[in-house]
């Protein structure tokens, strides 16, 4: 009983193995063309940001991924097979579990009973607190949530707990991919270092991690690999280790010079036109 | 830093009770620690069933030292048969609040189940039983209407059962056709019931000594089940202590009314079904998709609730106990006539329930939040009947008593937003 929460699942698949990949999707909204020939992929024990400026396609590419809105075209494979993803509860029965930006979380519920929403433990017709409560505090020890209490209404936590919160809770169906919506958008500095240490744990766990972010500070710290949107198509694919925040940006609003690699390089106090300062092209 | 400060206000904020939450009670606590909790959870603005109790505590002194008959036992047989029928409405209204709805037929409802039993039983010949099981599946299918013309019309619950209020008002003078009044047969089952049955002696004490034994089972149930799952638990004296102040204020009770006449059964028959509720509410998956829902709508969902089937049951509930309600009423009363359920029924029902601590926001109840808010309300009609006083001052004060409640509720509410809860 008292085995880790996490892997009820019968197969851990090896770091490294695709876990979920697109291939050609195109997504259509009218004359909009939202997403074309996007390919996209996940593999085992890492974090892909998904990066890209409004209207990119991010979101667009996020619902086609938690079946909230199916591709036109193009085909999704998890584990290499080829599957087909029209719904929500389609795409968690394949282990793909999605934490939107806006917390599906009541206020007036405590932790456990948040944890388990939807799915709560019973003995014959009564809720079996004690054992909601064991696994609760299991889980969230295991990923080294720290809480005042879990019997305390949600409404009384801080935002990066709440946001925890709601990851763990995506955990409990034991999925291998995880899908975050713009997990450190609402929180303050401490608050997104919680949930960025929570997401890194879930790597180290062997889980795919998808993580959609306007925040470079975050992609940069907690990426392996960053996926790159532009106008609905994939405008890089870059390897944390060797990209810098400035091609970043570039590629996001898809030019070598504009406006943000312009106000950076005037605040480091050298002019992109005549990079011949003492300091040099160093950076 | 200023967010680092932020967070830290959050964090101590955090450290307050949970005491709306539907599993609360199981949570193991030591007193010290329970103390300091409810203090500053009483400085959070959470009151907890504190405002309700001292109220119930000032109107009591105020009718004891104005009508020393106020306290004797004929009196308080009195008011437990008064407060049956609108605290078992009451208890109704609960479950809709708990959802963020109102049902505002539950007066008319009442009424029109009062005339479907005295025309079933008086009119028909019908047996009590079969006029009282008809009434009450007349309150399930007007109650499954409302909930579907909200649902699946998307009408909004004060407009669906405000027109329900007048529709079944009418299905209730067209059920009593020209007679004006139907008396319910003295010697017959259901006046019988209403007025001449109360608990014997050995029943009463009983059920005094089983209750609190019942409690404590349950606790040290719930602690022994804590144990083996390796989850902290609390002293065993707390529980333990609990159940001995059940069991004096309980046999108290029993001792005081028994000098008259004794406990009601139409009494037993509404606190036994605020148990059920409370027991499915808090206790069951049922329970907690009732809380979600009235917590977080989008949030139950997209857990698999299934919410318009949940929110067509809870209307479906309401006006089945509405017209339970209206069946005890008439069966104290003797007779249903074109005025049962109106008048002052509706408001006394919201009244007890929001009194006792159901919030108008959704998704938070005290327990027996319809008890306490049924006393205070029936406590207020009886002893300003003691004191011969005009009805008039009785809806005022009832009215100044639920607005009272109510700002409390927004002031709670307000509270909990300020301290980011
Ligand atoms: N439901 C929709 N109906 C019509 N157009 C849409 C819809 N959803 C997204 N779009 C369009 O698709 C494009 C991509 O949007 P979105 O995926 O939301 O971008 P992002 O999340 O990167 O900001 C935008 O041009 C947007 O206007
Ligand atoms: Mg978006």
């Amino acid at each position: 009983m008292s085995a880790d929460v996490l892997s009820t699942e019968p197969h851990t698949p090896p770091v490294g193995t695709s876990l979920l990949s697109l291939t050609g999707i195109q997504k259509r909204f009218g004359a909009v063309r939202a997403l074309s020939d996007v390919d996209f992929e996940v593999r085992a024990g890492e974090v892909v940001a998904l990066i890209g400026d409004n209207g990119a396609g991010k979101s667009t590419l996020v619902k086609v991924m938690s079946g909230a809105g199916p591709a036109d075209e193009g085909s999704y494979r998890i584990e290499g097979r080829e599957v087909s993803i029209a719904t929500p509860a389609a795409a968690s029965s394949h282990g793909v579990a999605t934490v939107f930006q806006d917390l599906a979380i009541c206020d007036n519920l405590d932790v456990v009973a948040n944890l388990f929403l939807g799915r709560e433990l019973t003995r014959g017709v009564a809720l079996d607190e004690a054992e909601m409560e064991r696994r609760a505090v299991e889980l969230l020890e295991q990923l080294s949530v720290k809480l005042p209490s879990v019997r305390i209404p949600m409404a009384s936590l801080s935002g990066g707990q709440r946001q925890s919160v709601a990851i763990v809770r995506a955990l409990l169906g034991s999925p291998k991919v995880v899908l975050l919506d713009e997990p450190t958008a609402a929180l303050g500095v401490a608050q997104t270092a919680q949930v960025l240490n929570l997401v890194e744990r879930l790597r180290d766990r062997g889980l795919g991690v998808v993580l959609i972010s306007h925040n470079m500070a975050d992609v940069m710290a907690v990426a392996d690999r960053a996926v790159v949107l532009r106008l609905g198509r994939v405008a890089g694919r870059f390897d944390m280790a060797d990209v810098s925040r400035e091609q970043l940006v570039a590629t996001i609003t898809g030019a070598d010079t504009n406006v943000v690699s312009e106000r950076a390089a005037r605040v480091a106090g050298r002019s992109p036109a005549a990079p011949t300062g003492p300091e040099g092209n160093q950076a | 830093m200023s967010t680092t400060s932020t967070d830290s206000a959050n964090d101590a904020a955090a450290m307050t009770p949970a005491v709306a939450t539907p599993a609360g009670g199981d949570a193991p606590q030591q007193p010290k620690q329970m103390l300091r909790e409810r203090l500053a959870g009483l400085r959070g603005g959470d009151l907890g069933s504190l405002p309700v109790v001292v109220g119930l505590v000032v109107i009591v002194i105020v009718f004891q030292s104005l009508n020393s008959t106020f306290l004797n036992s004929f009196n308080l047989v009195n008011l437990c048969l008064q407060i049956a029928a609108v605290g078992i409405i009451a208890t109704g209204v609960t479950l809709v609040l708990l959802l963020g709805e109102i049902d505002l037929s539950v007066g008319s409802v009442s009424g029109l189940a009062a005339a479907i039993l005295a025309v079933l039983n008086v009119n028909e010949q019908m047996s009590p039983l079969v006029a009282l099981l008809a009434a009450a599946l007349g309150g399930l299918v007007i109650g499954t209407i409302h909930g579907l013309v909200f649902t699946k019309l998307g009408v909004p619950s004060f407009i669906v059962t405000l027109a329900g209020l007048l529709v079944w008002q009418g299905a209730q003078l067209q059920v009593l056709g020209s007679q004006g009044t139907i008396n319910l047969p003295p010697r017959g089952g259901l006046q019988q019931f209403g007025r001449f049955s109360y608990l014997e002696d050995w029943q009463a004490y009983g059920l005094a000594v089983l209750l609190p034994v019942l409690f404590l089972a349950a606790k040290l149930l719930t602690r022994a089940r804590r144990t083996r799952a390796g989850l902290p638990v609390g002293a065993v004296w707390v529980p333990v202590a609990q159940a001995l102040l059940l069991l004096v204020v309980l046999l108290a009770i029993v001792a005081k009314l028994s000098i008259d006449r004794g406990v009601p059964w139409i009494f037993v028959v509404f606190v036994a079904i605020l148990a059920v509720i409370e027991y499915v509410l808090r206790r069951t998956r049922y329970g907690r998709a009732v809380f979600a829902v009235g917590g977080n709508i989008e949030a139950a969902r997209r857990a698999g609730i299934k919410v318009d089937a949940l929110r067509t049951s809870v209307f479906a509930i309401a006006s089945m106990l509405a017209a339970v309600g209206g069946t005890v009423a008439a069966m104290r009363l003797g007779f249903a006539n074109q005025s049962s359920g109106a008048a002052d029924t509706l408001i006394n029902a919201i009244a007890a329930a929001v009194i006792g601590g159901t919030s108008l926001f959704g998704g938070r109840s005290r327990m027996y939040s319809a008890l306490l808010g049924a006393l205070v309300i029936g406590a207020i009609a009886n002893g300003l009947d003691l004191l011969n006083l005009s009805s008039a001052l009785r809806y005022i004060i009832t009215g100044t008593v639920l607005l009272l409640a109510v700002v409390i509720d927004a002031l709670a509410s307000r509270g909990r937003q300020s301290s980011g809860r």
